[in-house]
């Protein structure tokens, strides 16, 4: 059954994705157990985990390449059946394109494949290419392109339709920074249009930069899910840096002081509460000059290993 | 939020199934060794007409020197050369003038006699030497050499488009995996719809072919003047057309499941060795068999060899007016039973890259 959606034109709103108990065992080994997230229309949702986690598996089943053997994907809270995924864009973690046909043929042809006419699938090729800095290799095969430009190339045949779902495997590896930007640039017009990205990465420091809500799996398991603000509160601590023009070896004897770092003028020291934030504050400015005191955020690694173990 | 609604996907698919289809083609007649082969084929058909209608054509007939033509009554393929009398006769064959010289010879109870240079002329002696008139009481409806020259026309030809254009939906099946772009056309089309493009594509691709060398030795048979080997073969060939049709889109099937069991063209062969042998043993039983009724009325109700069995008894006059139309029920049953096979072979394995996919994995119902 082909669904259709509404135009993403006419209001902001498109459909939440909702993925719902998906169980999948290979044989023997379980690899995805009562898997549910939402991906949220106009954000973008990274999905992180270790290699073999389960990513992989999850997003072929939510394009219905893999079936599961249990559990829902639905969108708009409609159940997703078999060809649904029309208006869908995918990049699967396994790249290819046909290697003898020219990039903006083949671009046509895709779009014709999920339904677009041949005018409007051109069109639609044209802006992309010249989006993506591929505007010159229009005519030439894909096997001719350099790997940089293969993976952009990949980038487009997913876009090119119009999609109003983007589901994206580790849409970053293999570009340098300046393609980064302007992939990072075309995924999030089209999350501003309404469209709900799922995208997976192991380049924590993007997925830190790009997403709005978070998802980590670890051994088939969903550890957490929500939006990254809140993950960030979550796991914020107390921890704190401290450098000053004087030595900080008083700081050991604080009450409600952990000393985690110790560099002479230098410090890093978790506290119990603010109050003895404040009081190391105090006593630092009363012994010396403070050049530096700023409290510590948890990077998206330390949380991700946080969560996983 | 409103629900998405769902409309139906059939005029979709036919859409889908003759853009699958399509790039087949398209991506099949640009590529070099397509061409080449293809043209190869044709001047093979055209040389071989050639070549047929420069050896078949009468050398001049050869010239014989007479003293009386009434000597030569009834014999027209000869060229007589009147003379006066046999000493002048003598004289031409001496000087290679005539092959040979005719005079009369009341000696001998024929009442002629052959003047030849060294060697006797035997073709002349039998043209002149009486044979009794034979009577046969069943004679043979199509001469033995003609009903092998039609088996194996007929066999060739479904051979050649199994041998050349199996392969290459299995390479093509193949490709998509081994370069991932399956998984992205899965996420876009039905399994279905992308085994029912190419298969199409390539189907037709063959017919055309076939069209191509059937319509040029129509035209190079009829332009040399050798179209008398035409006559008869009306029907039987139509009949071979229909049963090509259906016979090839079984072929077709079998090669792409089968070349969807691999991920590497290396590992083609080890998959569609038995589509091969499906193929490649019928041909050799009719071509072998030909002139035993028997085993060519077998398998010309064997799915696989009645493309060629069938037209072929058709044409020797063996069949009855029904046995084709069963013939061909049988195949067309058998075709969509492998083609619903085929669909399952080909979905079990699409996604399934590197170690070949056995047959219990392949054929497992999902």
């Amino acid at each position: 059954m082909l669904v259709r959606f509404r135009n993403v034109e006419d209001d902001k709103g498109g459909f939440m994705l909702q993925i719902r108990n998906l169980d999948k065992r290979y044989g023997t080994r379980q690899v995805l157990t009562d898997v549910s997230f939402d991906v949220l229309p106009g954000r973008m949702t990274g999905f992180v985990g270790g290699n073999g986690a389960g990513k992989t598996t999850t997003m072929r089943i939510i394009l219905g390449v893999l079936s599961s053997d249990a559990g829902t994907v639905s969108l708009g809270g409609v159940p997703l059946e078999a060809g649904g995924r029309r208006r869908f864009g995918y990049m699967p973690e396994e790249r290819g394109l046909y290697p003898k046909m020219k990039l903006q043929e083949q671009l046509v042809y895709l779009a014709r494949l999920h339904g677009l006419s041949t005018e409007h699938a051109t069109r639609n090729a044209r802006e992309l290419l010249e989006r993506l800095g591929l505007g010159e290799r229009a005519d030439e095969p894909i096997e001719k392109l350099s790997l940089g430009n293969q993976q952009r190339a990949q980038i487009a045949a997913a876009l090119v339709h119009d999609p109003e779902v983007l589901v994206l495997d580790e849409p970053f590896s293999g570009l340098d920074p300046m393609a980064v930007d302007v992939v990072v640039g075309v995924l999030a017009d089209r999350a501003a249009a309404g469209v709900p990205v799922l995208f997976s990465s192991h380049q924590l420091d993007i997925v830190e930069r790009l997403c709005d809500d978070l998802v980590i799996i670890a051994d088939g398991r969903i550890r957490v899910a929500g939006p990254r603000t809140a993950l960030r509160e979550q796991h914020a601590t107390l921890r704190y840096e401290l450098l000053t023009s004087a030595d900080t070896a008083w700081l050991r004897d604080q009450p409600g002081i952990d000393v985690v770092e110790f560099d002479g003028d230098y410090a890093l020291f978790d506290a119990t509460d603010d109050d003895a934030v404040q009081r190391v504050l105090r006593e630092a400015t009363a012994r010396g000059a403070v050049l530096s005191f700023a409290r510590q955020h948890p990077s998206l690694a330390q949380i991700f290993k946080e969560v996983v173990q | 939020m409103t629900a998405p609604t769902a409309p139906s996907l059939q005029t979709g698919s036919v859409r889908l199934v003759l853009l699958v289809a399509q790039r087949e083609i398209m991506a099949r007649l640009r590529t070099k060794s397509f061409l080449i082969s293809s043209g190869i084929l044709l001047l093979l058909v055209l040389g071989g007409i050639i070549f047929g209608s420069v050896t078949a054509s009468t050398p001049d007939n050869p010239r014989v020197a007479v003293t009386d033509t009434a000597l030569l009554h009834g014999i027209d393929v000869v060229d007589p050369v009147p003379v006066d009398s046999v000493e002048e006769a003598e004289q031409l064959v001496r000087d290679g003038d005539v092959e040979a010289a005719v005079v009369a010879d009341s000696s001998n109870d024929l009442g002629l006699r052959i003047i030849a240079d060294s060697t006797e002329p035997r073709s002349l002696m039998l043209l002149l030497s009486q044979t009794p008139p034979v009577e046969l009481l069943q004679p043979d409806a199509v001469p033995g050499g003609l009903a092998y020259l039609v088996a194996f026309g007929f066999g060739i030809v479904f051979f050649a488009a199994g041998m050349s254009f199996g392969p290459t939906i299995a390479q093509s099946v193949v490709e998509e995996k081994s370069t991932r772009v399956v998984e992205i056309l899965l996420a876009a089309v039905p399994t279905r719809v992308l085994f029912t493009g190419k298969v199409l594509g390539t189907s037709v691709l063959a017919f055309a072919q076939i069209a191509l060398i059937a319509a040029m030795a129509i035209v190079g048979l009829t332009v040399t003047g050798q179209d008398e080997l035409l006559v008869g073969l009306g029907a039987p060939v139509l009949w071979f057309v229909v049963f090509f049709v259906v016979g090839f889109v079984l072929l077709a099937s079998l090669f792409a499941a089968t070349g969807a069991m691999v991920s590497r063209q290396e590992d083609i062969g080890a998959t569609t060795t038995p589509v091969m042998m499906l193929v490649m043993i019928p041909y050799f039983l009719v071509i072998f068999f030909n002139d035993n009724p028997l085993v060519v009325g077998i398998m010309s109700y064997v799915p696989f060899s009645a493309p060629v069995a069938m037209p072929l008894r058709l044409f020797l006059g063996t069949a009855e007016w029904w046995e084709p139309l069963l013939s061909l029920g049988v195949l067309a049953l058998t075709t969509a039973a492998l083609i619903g096979v085929g669909v399952r072979i080909y979905e079990n394995s699409l996604l399934r890259l590197g170690a070949r996919v056995s047959w219990r994995e392949a054929l497992a119902a999902r």
